[in-house]
């Protein structure tokens, strides 16, 4: 019983989620990486890496190239954005964005990641998905990350007069800052 | 005519609840023009009635029309992810609660599940059994809130008062099994609180039956009511397109026509094990989304009753020693237990590195947690994903263009908890 | 106060009168944020009724209320705003602290929470709970309607102050 992890498939419960869709992921991936080449630059697979679906590591340039692939190319089909965070990695490349993404018609999902240092930029997949706008603007209120291109960058959990970014490992659970008036409104995104 | 300060000079507008400055910033006007363009500022919230607890929209109205807004929020921001990384996996079972607070069991269960799937742990049947007819306990009650919020807004009242009652009778059968009524904290990782006590099956029966008949009187009180369909029908419309653009699910995205239920599309617990359907709307527009509702209230009440049908006694913890709470006889009786009770809830279990995204459908939509492992007893990363943030972030595009008070009706319809959208 | 400094017995009945009256029909403005305002819901709801209380009458503007119920969590964000309306509120005003997050910032102490909200402005209940349960709401009320009675709360000791300080 000690020692196992996610390598251990627990199927009447959760679904054989592995099972179902690792041949579906073995053609996908060879074809990202036949079109894609070095911008693919690491693969983790389920079974030999604890994680649940395959993890692609995408460099920074063509991560919106890759995800309009998974999205409308071919038979790839993941047109459901699940989710995108970030995690804080602590040493350089200090961030990775993670892209969570889903197909409705197989069920199978897919995880892509984006190595980012300190201050460095991701292009941004709104142009993709318009849901991607708030989930990006909460990893620059969060961690600092910039979405280049992006439309609205502001902060978005925070208030616009915070200072740092508190999901960095770095910030204090406790570090509160105080505002003696409530965030204005912001008259210019209510002009054409 | 004396024109006022836009807002941004102000700094703080003088009421919270509505500000109206006739003037466009920027903009000179003509006094004898004033009613002809009859622009004019608002911003709703974040604690207006209407506005659900703590939202905010900041709109550009023509007369009574929104011409452009654009939405807020932040304003329950406490720090869960942060928390997660901060307390051990044991302790974050109570936060789970605070995200979806009217079903706090589908929080529960999803959490975990979560760190279950992490581990390789498998629960026996009997606590998977109670955790179904947990979550869809939770899904009724969060549907009656729902719905009947949504009625109350329109200017429903006696509807909303009926879900209420019927959502009292729940919180009596959740507080026999773990003594809270909102904030439940039931589940345990590997397993549960405690058990069911006796007869419980026979009593949530019971409650399906008088429920069933509650749901079918207050279905007969709003459905076919004119003044409702007249508020409802073809109102906040967003299509199948609009709802992908925006990564709507559940209920919301259902009412589109986007046949997708976790629950059934990826078979978690003993889904596979009970029959319901998944009833899918087709106009999308705010009486769709309460339809979805209403008929979502009837296959859950189905199952729960399947459920309780099905449901055998026996263990409810799983074996492995790594997350069982040691009993209470053996931590008063033995050292070694009670040394195990101590390094249990002063250090917490270790949870191999590893990571996983994990979802179930929730009564919003597709509730995840995707946790990062580097081992040791607290996450990496705990991410939370609240269908309520993808939901919110399209009201702007769906209220594009329709009356004020109909955004009312379209907020309403997409259930915002405030608990996940802030985290 | 009559000149020769003994009570008035006018006065003093006068004022048990209007206290009583304050007490009986107390309009709540509800601060809702968070999970403390679905129980809030649950109160005013058919089961438990509040209107038994005299307080049914939901003012969801600060000019018109008189008891600012101000459930769930209060974040730094949300704190200006409290305060603000806390402001609008004409006197006589009561504030009831509803849960644990609202008195004490319950168990999130981090960065973004106010640690409880007697920072920002006098309250005169405080609701244990995560969150209370409903009767433990009629039980404040009624714990607030007391306080009223006897004079007691942040209030009337502020407007005795001021009145002793003007005669004085």
């Amino acid at each position: 019983m000690r020692g196992t992890d996610i390598r251990t498939p627990v199927p009447t419960i959760y679904g054989d989620f592995a099972a179902a869709h690792s041949e579906r992921w073995k053609v996908q991936v060879d074809a990202l990486q036949k079109k894609f080449g070095q911008a693919i630059e690491e693969v983790r697979w389920p079974g030999s890496y604890p994680t649940d679906v395959p993890i692609l590591f995408v460099s920074k340039d063509k991560v919106v190239e890759v995800l309009r692939e998974l999205k409308e190319g071919g038979d790839f089909q993941y047109e459901f954005l699940a989710d995108i965070t970030a995690t804080d990695e602590e040493v350089e490349p200090r961030f990775e964005v993670v892209y969570n993404i889903a197909s409705l018609s197989t069920g199978a999902r897919i995880r892509l990641k984006v190595r980012v240092r300190d201050g460095e930029e991701v292009p941004t997949a709104t142009g993709v998905w318009d849901g991607a706008n708030w989930a990006e603007r909460e990893i620059w209120d969060m961690f600092g990350v910039r979405f280049s291109g992006h439309p609205d960058l502001r902060r978005i959990l925070m208030d616009e007069r915070w200072k740092g970014h508190p999901l960095r490992k770095d910030y204090p659970l406790r570090g509160y800052q105080l505002f003696p008036d409530t965030q204005p409104i912001n008259v210019d995104l209510l002009k054409d | 005519m004396e024109t006022q300060k836009p807002h941004s000079e102000f700094g703080l507008p003088p009421s919270e609840n509505y500000t109206i400055s006739v003037d466009i910033p920027g903009q000179e006007q003509d006094p004898d023009d004033l009613w002809k363009d009859s622009r004019v500022f608002v911003n709703i919230g974040p604690t207006h009635p209407a506005m659900h607890g703590a939202l905010r929209m900041c709109a550009r109205l023509n007369g009574e029309t929104i011409e452009k807004s654009y939405c807020e929020f932040g304003y329950t921001h406490r720090a869960k992810e942060k928390l997660g990384e901060n307390r051990t996996y044991h302790n974050f079972v109570v936060y789970t609660d605070r995200l979806n607070y009217c079903s706090a069991l589908i929080n529960n269960v999803t959490y975990a599940m979560a760190v279950e799937r992490l581990m390789g742990i498998q629960v026996p049947d009997r606590a998977v059994w109670i955790r179904m007819v947990c979550s869809e306990m939770a899904r009724v009650i969060d549907h009656l809130i729902c719905v009947g919020v949504n009625a109350l807004d329109l200017g429903a009242f006696s509807f909303f008062l009926y879900g209420f009652h019927q959502r009292e009778e729940a919180y009596t059968l959740i507080e026999k099994i773990c003594g809270a009524r909102l904030t439940t904290s039931y589940t345990r990782i590997g397993g549960l609180m405690h058990d069911a006590p006796a007869g419980w099956e026979r009593e949530v029966k019971d409650w399906v039956v008088r429920t069933r008949k509650t749901v079918q009187e207050m279905d007969r009180l709003l459905t076919n009511n004119r003044i409702w369909c007249d508020r409802t029908q073809g109102v906040g419309v967003f299509t199948k397109e609009q709802c992908l653009r925006y990564s709507y699910s559940g209920p919301n995205a259902r009412a589109s026509g986007i046949n997708r239920d976790l629950r059934r599309d990826q078979p978690a617990m003993f889904y596979k094990n009970v029959e319901f359907d998944v009833p899918v709307g087709k106009n999308g527009d705010v009486f769709d989304r309460y339809m979805v509702r209403m008929a979502e209230i009837y296959q859950s009440l189905n199952i729960i009753a399947q459920c309780a049908e099905k449901m055998q006694p026996g263990p409810i913890w799983c074996e492995d020693k790594r997350v069982r709470i040691p009993s209470k006889d053996v931590v008063h009786n033995t050292m070694e237990g009670l040394i195990h009770h101590f390094k249990f809830f002063m250090t917490g279990f270790d949870v191999p590195a590893g990571e996983a995204y994990t979802s179930f459908e929730a009564t919003n939509g597709e509730l995840a947690f995707y946790i990062v492992s580097k081992g040791g007893p607290r996450a990496h990363r705990m991410r939370i994903r609240g269908p309520s943030v993808w939901h919110y972030q399209g009201l702007s595009e769906m209220s594009q263009g329709v009356k004020l008070a109909d955004m009312v009706a379209n907020l309403g319809s997409i259930n915002i908890i405030a608990g996940e959208l802030d985290r | 106060m009559s000149k020769d400094g003994s009570a008035s017995f006018l006065t003093t009945r006068l004022e048990a009168m209007v206290n009583w009256g304050r007490k009986n029909a107390l309009w709540p403005l509800p601060f809702g944020t968070s999970c403390c305002g679905i129980e809030m819901m649950a109160t005013f709801a058919a089961d438990y009724d509040i209107a038994r209380f005299g307080s049914e009458a939901l003012r969801f503007s600060p000019r018109q209320a008189d008891l600012l119920i101000v459930a769930g969590i209060v974040n730094t964000k949300m704190a200006p705003v409290l305060k603000n309306i806390y402001d609008q509120m004409a006197d006589p005003k009561w504030v009831i602290s509803f849960g644990a997050c609202a008195s004490s910032g319950g168990i999130f102490n981090v960065y973004s929470v106010t640690q409880g909200i007697d920072t920002i402005i006098p309250v005169d209940v405080y609701l244990p709970g995560c969150p209370p349960a409903p009767e433990g709401v009629l039980h404040g009320l009624m714990r607030l309607q007391e306080l009223i009675a006897q004079g007691q709360t942040h209030y009337q000791r502020r407007e005795r102050a001021r009145q002793a300080s003007k005669e004085a």
